[in-house]
């Protein structure tokens, strides 16, 4: 062009114009739905066993079709669920005279294809009137990440306290330095139970180091174990159904929490999408999910939300695979954690399809953190949209999961986190903090704040400790010996639901009292206005309540 | 991005087909295993434009500075980064090679690890520069020669995501599509063609 025109000179400096996009290529998987090589929809039953879906006879089927046939699928129904066109089913996600049991029975007896249809049927509004709905937990909540640059752990114990006070019901970290992971764990788990008792707390790590962890008690839950949609990307991974399958029966055993993570645009990215839309093969994951007998799937794109949102339809698409994994009456995580895009407007419109209908949990990592800071590569939205995000709630009146906090009290608890940690390490012969980093800690924005540490010395301490076979129990120890009786009393109670098990119920996450909220005592009962989750009452009111408000007398 | 041109006057090179690729018996070679389409294919450049003729000069200067020769095979069965450097480790004569995509993700590789290991990876093309791609050769020789150094410094850019994402798949995927499954790596020539074309003019 000779000459260029003015506004597009400035529309091309607008933050949106950061962002990459890409057209559709349906051959290779760069499509979010309705990839013209999709199968179609289809099942045969002979003799209680499935032996064809979506058009592939059962010689034919790859180990996913294979386990998703045998473990997912039940042959009892599948014929009549099959047999319901999809616009019926769509049309009975949305209707609020029919029952969640309902859609969770018609779920349990279709195929992948056939849910693509469904869901294909859909519009955004509906999705999240779906979602809204189909969520196995009534009470909507959210997660955290925490995590900095420098793995310090006398931050990471006092952003946990203060993640805990806003009203995450997770904390997740995961390391810099993969040689900190227990300390991590260590902070997170000091840190959470010192801002709210009953904050389950996770560190995400090469799989056997995050089994080991929890089996010692320094963690609560787990969630980074990750499935494919094609056999391929789960080959490259050294994986298959099974092994995936066998590590999450560990995880049960040892009575600890955990589900599993995918997401659209993973197999596109590996290049082995096989011309399937992303949402077609994360309709896969999710059953695969689903016949691991797992609880819950942290989806909603994840790591690879910017594949999706390079493509038309891609964050319909990504609401689309929450609300499958809804269907299947599985706990979600709904993503909302990764950096999406550079506009501020982009980022919220994605948020809120998560948001306004609520989930288990809406972000599956809002970053507690500054970005700078979040080890997971940044998150959608960060510590620094606290009052953006608490606004929003508040315009909306809709439960976003955190509530307003009050500066004083964020000091005063970072602080009694950081102490209690300072006392942690001196009862186990680790490190020394200083009274100078609990300073720092307490009021530090993020690591660029903090006094640096010996990560030599700091390693190898936390080498030791997993030596000597630390536990959770020596923490609560060692905290009760130092005077610090509540945090310890905490401790204890998080080392409890191990052996009692009611938090491995379906989206369990557990109250002040250490009380298991999940969808067996909270089950989503939504049928339209005046019933479901209503926001009200006590939390209303603190939600409502903003420091920024300016009250008659103020004026 | 004149300021990549700038940066880089190499904007050309010539890889010729010496034959199947052996494996080194010099300890001291360090080979650069580039994938399916690196360096003569598609656009000859990475996801941030900077032609792959000026990185491999610079990862081969890196490597020769260190007083280490480089050698250059093409890996044709895949386009996975990990076995594209493991391969190259495995021909090379010190055990060490450099594996590099077409988009310019890069990683140090190691013959007695594991594919899925590796000694250094750099997972985000977009903020490996020139001068990043010379360290990473000087690196991969000083590993050659049994040192232990520092890893290269990495930087880390949260907003690459949002920003080449989709477009890096894209890459990726016509990157993979030159995949020849079971083809044997192939020995190249590397000849540096002429420095950017209208400053060879003007001289």
């Amino acid at each position: 062009m000779a000459k260029r025109h003015k506004r597009f000179e400035v529309l091309e400096r607008r933050e949106v114009n950061k962002d990459g996009f890409v057209v559709e290529w349906p051959e290779v998987g760069m499509i979010a739905m309705g990839s013209p090589n999709d199968p179609e929809p289809s099942i045969k039953i002979a003799n209680g066993v499935i032996v064809e879906m979506d058009g592939k006879s059962h010689d034919d089927f790859d180990f996913i079709d294979r386990f998703i046939a045998r473990y997912t699928i039940n042959p009892a129904v599948a014929e009549e669920m099959m047999a319901i066109d999809a616009v019926d089913i769509a049309r009975m996600i949305v209707d609020i005279n029919v029952p969640r049991a309902r859609i969770v029975e018609i779920f349990s007896g279709l195929t992948p294809a056939k849910i693509a249809a469904v869901m294909d049927c859909m519009n955004v509004v509906e999705m999240m009137m779906g979602l809204q709905k189909m969520r196995a937990r009534k009470t909507p909540s959210t997660q955290a990440h925490i995590t900095n640059l420098q793995d310090n752990p006398v931050l990471m114990c006092a952003d946990a306290a203060e993640g805990a006070l806003y009203g995450f019901s997770e904390l997740e970290t995961t390391v810099a330095v993969t040689r900190y992971a227990p300390f991590n764990a260590l902070a997170l788990l000091v840190g959470g139970q010192t801002g709210r008792g009953g904050v389950l707390t996770q560190d995400a790590l090469e799989e056997a180091t995050e089994l080991q962890l929890g089996m010692r008690g320094l963690t609560a839950y787990a969630e980074t174990v990750s499935v494919y949609g094609t056999e391929p990307v789960f080959v490259d991974g050294d994986d298959t159904p099974w092994s995936k399958a066998f590590l999450a029966s560990a995880y049960a055993s040892r009575g600890l929490k955990m589900r599993f993570t995918s997401g659209t645009g993973s197999e596109v990215q590996m290049a082995y999408a096989d011309g399937k839309s992303m949402l077609y093969l994360e309709i896969k994951c999710v059953m695969l999910t689903k016949g691991a007998g797992v609880q819950g799937l942290q989806n909603g794109s994840i790591s690879c939300i910017g594949v999706p949102g390079g493509v038309p339809g891609g964050i319909r698409a990504v609401l689309a695979e929450n609300l499958v994994t809804t269907c299947l009456d599985l706990e979600v995580a709904s993503g909302n954690d990764q950096t999406f895009s550079h506009s501020p407007f982009r980022r919220t419109a994605r948020t809120l399809m998560q948001m306004l209908p609520g989930t288990d949990f809406i972000f599956s990592g809002y970053s507690a953190v500054p970005n700078y800071d979040n080890m997971f590569a940044g998150s959608n939205f960060d510590c620094d949209d606290y009052d953006d995000y608490l606004i929003i709630q508040r315009d909306l009146k809709v439960d976003g999961g955190l509530l307003p906090v009050a500066e004083e009290d964020v000091i005063a608890a970072r602080n009694k986190a950081a102490r209690a940690l300072q006392a942690v390490f001196d009862e186990l012969g680790l490190p020394r903090i200083t009274d100078e980093e609990v300073e720092a800690a307490t009021y530090a924005h993020g690591s660029q704040d903090m006094l640096e540490r010996d990560k030599v010395q700091d390693t190898k301490a936390a080498q030791a400790m997993m030596q000597r076979g630390v536990t959770g129990i020596d923490v609560a120890k060692a905290l009760a010996r130092r005077g610090f009786t509540d945090i310890a009393t905490n401790i204890l109670e998080i080392q409890k639901q191990r052996v009692s098990g009611d938090y491995l119920h379906t989206s369990a996450i557990l109250d002040a009292n250490f009380k298991v909220i999940a969808a067996i005592n909270d089950l989503n009962d939504y049928m339209g206005p005046g019933t479901g989750y209503r926001l009200g009452g006590e939390r209303w009111t603190k939600m409502a309540d903003i420091r920024q408000a300016l009250t008659p007398d103020d004026i | 991005m004149p300021e990549v041109l700038e940066a880089s006057p190499v904007v050309e090179m010539e890889l010729r087909e010496l034959g199947e690729a052996k494996v080194g018996t010099s300890l001291n070679e360090v080979v650069i295993a580039l994938a399916p389409a690196f360096g003569d294919k598609l656009k000859k450049q990475t996801l941030t434009g900077i032609p792959h003729a000026a990185v491999l000069r610079e990862i081969m200067s890196g490597i020769e500075e260190e007083g280490l020769k480089a050698r250059v095979v093409r890996v044709r069965r895949t386009s996975d980064l990990a076995f594209v450097g493991h391969d190259g480790a495995k021909l090379s004569g010190s055990g060490i090679a450099i594996g590099i995509q077409s988009r310019g993700t890069i990683l140090i590789h190691q013959r007695d690890l594991v594919p899925l290991q590796n000694l250094e990876l750099f997972p985000q093309a977009p903020v490996v520069d020139l001068e990043t791609y010379r360290a990473i050769g000087r690196n991969a020789a000083r590993y050659a020669r049994g040192d232990s150094p520092s890893p290269v410094p990495q930087k880390n850019d949260q907003m690459a995501r949002p920003r080449y994402q989709a477009i890096s798949a894209v890459f990726h995927i016509r990157e993979t599509s030159f995949v020849r499954p079971g083809a044997a790596p192939v020995e190249l020539a590397v000849s540096y063609g002429p420095t950017k074309p209208d400053v060879t003019e003007t001289l």
